[in-house]
Order: structure tokens, then sequence, then C-alpha cells
């Protein structure tokens, strides 16, 4: 009964999905509402909401590769799994965010690379690359493993497995654990690099002030971990298959980080808006003051304040339950999405010059921007694709496989 | 377009015709106007005006007769002189001269005859400008004030939005011309973030056709809409055309639809001899075009002055768009 509903969604938002993402292949930018002042929107802010939660589910995973955090040991395969999945659909949204998507590839024979834009390109391959690198030592013992005993995934493993029956001996586990152990240190500054990047990309503008400021790397980076973490927190809590006390136990700890990642973020988040409001004066102040009290004053108050930090941060600190501390979790990952379109949109809405906003009237040269039904129909139809996309994986692959148990998934 | 006249060549017959061939000038270029604000028949008027432009020589019978009448000045017109100055000035390498534009605000009149003349020349389709003319109001009744500030591209020396690509598809021109390249260009639109004068807009795509007139002079509306958007522009020096829609219109348009457009001081203009089209149409004769390095030049005389300012000074972007005020 519950599959049925699961399913029934997933085909829902799918069919939603896939005819918007049909649309913008064949119509372009013509159903959007992005406009030429108001040039990057909703695209953009998920772009960066996907890439942030892959840059915070890989670091989690490094916790354990390069930092040896045992508890965090039996979901650093998971979390790998996760930032890809993640870096893929970001790097969807990007690429149907551009006027060109044919010429993607510009970037890799024509990089100019004073711009931040092509750091990130050439970063996130880097990543990319990196990523499969780890999947494979993470996952080839376990993957042979599985080959071996059958289970639900068992076509798939074997195929991977590439005829192999032998276990890993213990030199060859050890071998890809050291290869792990290189990886993953050249993922975390390669991770903090291209993360801070993104935030750099806007930091650098200087044309817009509510962009230019030295704290958007950092705020993109603790971004990153907290909606990284908590997405990894409710993944966790409700998709582990075996629910024992060391489950239990491990939810609890990961709800802490969630905790105190949520108040960090919260502490720069203070530092992000009170510093320019403060006194009232400068240039900053009408744009932020327009995020905070203008006509989508409730995309900061109700989605970020209340559903990502004061009802999270209630039911974290009040309640032990796995189950509410996934719900927590869920609530923080979700709505990070607002906490990223306001990093984005608020420093676009006013204009550079004053009367340019009546100079030359035309829909595409409005300051106010909302996005479309067009423009959600794309992400949605990226995130049913991402989803399936996990759930390929976490049927098919070893991915919550621990020594001495079957392979995990829906089905056992 | 006819060879540029040597300029010794071209005085003698100015001193003789100078009246008549302001006057035609004039005229032709106030048809210009016309032709743009009514979207039509602007290709005929326009070469008139340009080929004088061109050459800086206008005989008396080229043409029709101006529709009204104005009275013989002494001193010469300052399209004449720049038009003079840029023959000079295209004499010499690209590198050693620096395009530069003084817009004189207090003779603007906010006609956007530039506005029009531009969105004419380029093509431009609906929502992308280059060339707005910014109004603000300033006091109160009665003491009360309109500004008109035209906002061209500043072809800044100091361009923030060209370090910004990723591709490489803006750049400065060793004169000076921040120019887009269509071809290269990927649409991800970061210049336009960048540009602290918003002089960059996004070719959606959009059409004049688009929602044209319904019922029984539909398809009149359709087709005469066509015929002005259906033949190319020439930015660049090459021909680009707006395709009826095709399989591929929305994942792979045909540039410059999906690119970041802006003025572009009409480089294919300067480089058949031609002023740019906003300086050509400007009613108050209010915009002046020119190379900044030539020190005789209007645009170098005029930039100097103590009135001379330039928008977002602090900004450090060096704008080659002077105002006077």
């Amino acid at each position: 009964m519950k599959r049925a509903i699961l399913w029934t969604l997933w085909i829902c938002i799918a069919v939603v999905g896939g005819i918007g993402i049909v649309e913008r292949l064949i119509s372009g930018h013509d159903l959007a509402g992005y406009t030429s002042y108001v040039p990057w929107g909703l695209w953009v802010a998920t772009y960066i909401y996907f890439i942030g939660l892959s840059a915070g589910a890989f670091l989690l995973s490094s916790m354990v590769y390069v930092f040896k955090v045992r508890r965090l040991e039996r979901i650093a395969k998971l979390s790998l799994f996760v930032a890809v999945i993640t870096l893929v659909m970001a790097l969807l949204t990007i690429l149907f965010d551009i006027g060109h998507m044919e010429r993607f590839f510009f970037v890799y024979i024509h990089p100019q690379f004073h711009s931040m834009m092509a750091w990130m390109v050439w970063l996130y391959t880097a990543y990319f690359l990196l990523l499969l690198g780890e999947m494979y030592f993470a996952l080839r013992r376990d993957v042979v493993a599985a080959a071996t005993d059958g289970g639900s995934g068992h076509r798939v493993v074997s195929f991977l497995a590439r005829g192999r029956t032998k276990p890993l001996s213990t030199a060859e586990v050890e071998r890809d654990d050291r290869a792990l152990r290189v990886l993953g240190t050249i993922g975390v500054p390669l991770a903090i690099a291209f993360h801070g990047g993104v935030g750099a990309l806007f930091g650098t503008v200087a044309a817009r002030v509510v962009w230019h400021s030295p704290i958007y790397p950092i705020l993109f980076l603790t971004g990153a971990l907290v909606s990284g973490g908590a997405l990894m927190t409710f993944v966790v809590a409700f998709l582990w298959p075996r629910r024992d006390r060391d489950w239990r136990e491990l939810i609890v700890y990961l709800g802490r980080i969630v905790l105190g990642l949520v108040l960090l973020d919260v502490l720069l988040e203070w530092a992000e808006y009170s510093i320019p409001l403060w006194y009232g004066v400068g240039s900053e102040v009408e744009q932020l003051k327009n995020m905070l009290f203008g006509s989508y004053w409730y995309v900061f108050w109700i989605f970020h304040v209340a559903m990502g930090v004061i009802i999270p941060v209630y039911l974290l600190v009040r309640y032990r339950g796995p189950r509410v501390i996934g719900v927590a979790s869920a609530l923080v990952a979700a709505s990070y999405l607002a906490v990223r379109l306001n990093l984005v949109i608020p420093g676009l809405v006013t204009p550079e010059l004053k009367g340019l906003e009546t100079a030359y009237l035309s829909d595409r040269l409005s300051y106010t921007y909302l996005p479309t039904l067009f423009e959600w129909q794309v992400v949605i139809g990226v995130a049913a694709l991402g989803t399936a996309l996990f759930y390929l994986g976490y049927r098919h692959l070893p991915l919550v496989r621990e020594s001495g148990t079957g392979i995990g998934g829906i089905a056992s | 377009m006819g060879e540029l006249q040597p300029e010794g060549a071209t005085e003698p017959t100015q001193e003789v015709d100078e009246s008549a061939s302001r006057r035609d000038f004039i005229a032709k270029v106030g048809s210009a106007v016309f032709g743009g604000v009514v979207l039509a028949g602007i290709g005929l008027a326009q070469r008139g005006a340009t080929d004088v432009l061109a050459t800086g020589v206008a005989s008396a019978t080229d043409g029709p007769a101006p529709p009204f009448h104005i009275a013989t000045q002494a001193s010469e017109d300052v399209l004449i002189k720049m038009q003079r100055e840029l023959s000079r000035a295209l004499a010499k390498t690209m590198d050693q001269r620096r395009w530069g534009m003084v817009i004189d605000t207090r003779k603007c009149i906010g006609c956007s005859a530039c506005t029009v003349g531009c969105v004419m020349e380029n093509k431009l389709p609906p929502g992308v400008v280059y060339r707005p003319v910014l109004q603000t109001e300033v006091g109160t009744y009665p003491d009360v004030t309109r500004k008109f500030i035209p906002r061209p591209c500043m072809h800044c020396d100091n361009p923030p939005c060209v370090p910004v690509c990723p591709v490489g598809a803006t750049g400065k021109r060793s004169d000076g011309i921040v120019y887009i390249d269509y071809d290269r260009c990927i649409g991800c639109r970061y210049c336009i973030t960048a540009c602290p004068y918003q002089a960059r807009t996004f070719d959606f795509g959009g059409k004049w056709t688009d929602g044209a007139a319904g019922g029984s002079d539909g398809a009149l509306a359709l087709e005469s809409g066509r015929e002005y958007q259906d033949p190319p522009n020439f930015e660049y020096g090459e021909s680009w055309t707006r395709p009826r829609d095709g399989v591929l219109a929305g994942t792979a348009p045909h540039s410059p639809i999906g690119n970041a457009r802006k003025c572009h001081f009409c480089a294919h203009r300067l480089a058949e001899g031609m002023l740019p089209m906003c300086v050509s149409t400007c009613v108050g004769r209010a915009t002046f075009f020119g190379d900044l390095n030539d020190p005789e030049s209007l645009v170098s005389e005029l930039a100097a002055g103590a009135n001379a300012t330039r928008l977002k000074e602090d900004m450090g972007t060096e704008p080659k768009v002077y105002y006077l005020a």
C-alpha cells in the first residue's frame, strides 16, 4: 500500500516534470519568468541548492574516509552516492538554464580561467571523476561479495564484478582504503574550493552589492554542510534497512550534527543581514529590506525561519526519536531552497540605475520575478529523475551493505 | 557603401552646398526617425541619409525636398564635423583609435529617437534594448525637472562584464569597443549580472509578430510584421536572421537568440564609415561620437570639460561614455 502510494506520487511528479523538460527543449526560455534585469531565477537557485547538497553529502563521507570518524562509517558509501546523484541533478538544472545548451562543452575547449564560472565547471568535472573513483574503491569489496551471495540486485552487481567471485583479500581491501583516503584527502579541499567557489561566483560581482560580500563563499559552505548533512540524516532515518540500536544512536548523532550546523548557519546569517542593515544606511539596505519585508517576505520568514530553523531546532532539541529527527532534518534540507533563492534573487531586484525600470517597457525588462509553473516543472522533472537514479542505485548497488549482512533495499 | 572621399576633396563641395546639404540631411534623418517609429520604410530613407554621412557630400537634387524650413547657420553641423573626424580616425589602425561617446543631457529632450533608431538598426526583438533613455523626475510641483539619461553600453576600459565570461565570448577590441561573440556565447547570463549599468540584455527569442493582431486583418498584420522581422541585421559585420521556429529552436537556438546582447557602438556601421545610429537619429544633437585618442576631436574636447561626468565613476570601470550636465 505504502509502496503503491510512493509509486503513484513518483509517476505524478515524473509526468509533470517530464512535460516541463520537454517544453524546455522545444520552446527554450520562452515560458520562464526571469528577465534581463533579474537574469537568474529559480533554476540557478536550485542549482546551487543541489550542488550544496552534493558537497555536504560528500564532506560527510570524508569524515569517514579522511578523518576516520567510525560512527559514520556505515553511511559513507550512501553519502558518496547521494553526492553523485545530487551533482548530476545540479548539472542538469544549470544545463537547462543556459541559453545555448549545445555549446556547454565550450567551457572545456575555450575556458577563461579568470571567470569564476569556468573554474566551477572544471572543478565540478574533477569532483565528478573523483566521486566515481571513490565510489569504485568504496564499493568494490561489497560488489564482489554481493555478486557471490545473490540478492535483489544480483544482476547489476554481477555485471559490475565482471565475473570475479573471489572476495577481496585483506591486502586488496587495505589498498582500496588507502586509495579512498588519498582521493578523500584530495576531495575535501576540492569540495571546499568548488562550493566556496560557487559563493565566490556571486561574491566577486562588484555590481551587485548584496552579493559582493566576503561572507558569501563561507555561507555557501555552511549551507552545503547544513543541507547535505540534513538530507543524509533524513535518508538514513527513513531508508536505512536495519533499525537496530546502532542505527538509533547514529540518527541521534546525526541529529546533533544537524542542530549544531543549523545554529552555526544562523550565526553567519545574522552577520550577513545585521551588518549592512544596522544603521539603515547604505546601498544594500533597500534590497535586504525588500527581501525581509517585501512582497516575498514569506520565503524568508515562513520557509526559512519557521520551517528551516525554529521548528527543526525545537524538534531536534526536544526529541530523540529517529522519526522526529528524520522529519526535522527533512524540513531543514527541503526548506534550504528558500535560503538559496534568497541568496540569488534579492541582489537582482532593484535597478542599478534609477529610471531603468520604466525606461523601456517589456515583460523581459522587469524587476519583479516569480518563478513560473514551467520553471517549477523543470525543477520537479530533475528531482524526479534524481529520485529514480537514487532508487535504482539503492536497489541494485551494495550501498547499505555491511560485512556479514545481505544486500539492503526497500524489498528487504 | 561608396568609398570614403579624401578629406581635401570633400571640403569645397561642402562649402558650396552647405545649406542645401544640411537641410537635405536633416530631412533624411528626420524621415529615418519617422520610419523607425512606424516600423516601415526605413531602408530607403536610412540608406539615403547614411550615404550623405559617409561621404560628407550631398547634392541639392538628392532625395525629396525638406518638409520644413531651417535657417542657414554660420557654423557647421556637428554631425558633419563628427563625420569628418570619423574618416580621419578610420584612416588610422584600429589600435590607434579609441571610440568614445559624449551625451549632453542638457540638450536631450527624451524623444527616444536614439532608442528607436538603435532598435531599427539592430532589429532588436521585444525585450532587448541597447540604449534606453532613463527618465527621472526631480523636485515637487511647481519646481519640477525631468531628467533624461540615454544609457548605451559604457564600453568600459575596465569592463566588469568581460572577465566573468567562462568561454571568452566577450572582450574589448583594440579600439575599445566591448563586443559579444554570438557564436561563442553559451547564454549563461553571468555578464548580465556583472554589468553595473545593466547594459546587457538577454535575447529570449521574442518576436514582434508574437501575439500579432487577429481577425480579418490578422494575416496582413502578420505579413507586415514579418517584412520587418525577417530580413537580417548586420551586427559585427555579419548577417543575423531570426528564422521561424524549428524543432531545435528551444535546445539550440539560432544566435543571437539565447545570447547576451548589448550596444556595440554600431561597430558594423563604423566599419563602413558611418556614425552609430543613435548619433545619426539624435534630434537635439545631444549625442557626440568620435575618437578619444584624437585630441582635435569633438568628443575629446567635450569629455575634458569640467561638466563632463561618467556614471558610477567610483566603481573604477572607466566608462568611455561621458555625460555633460
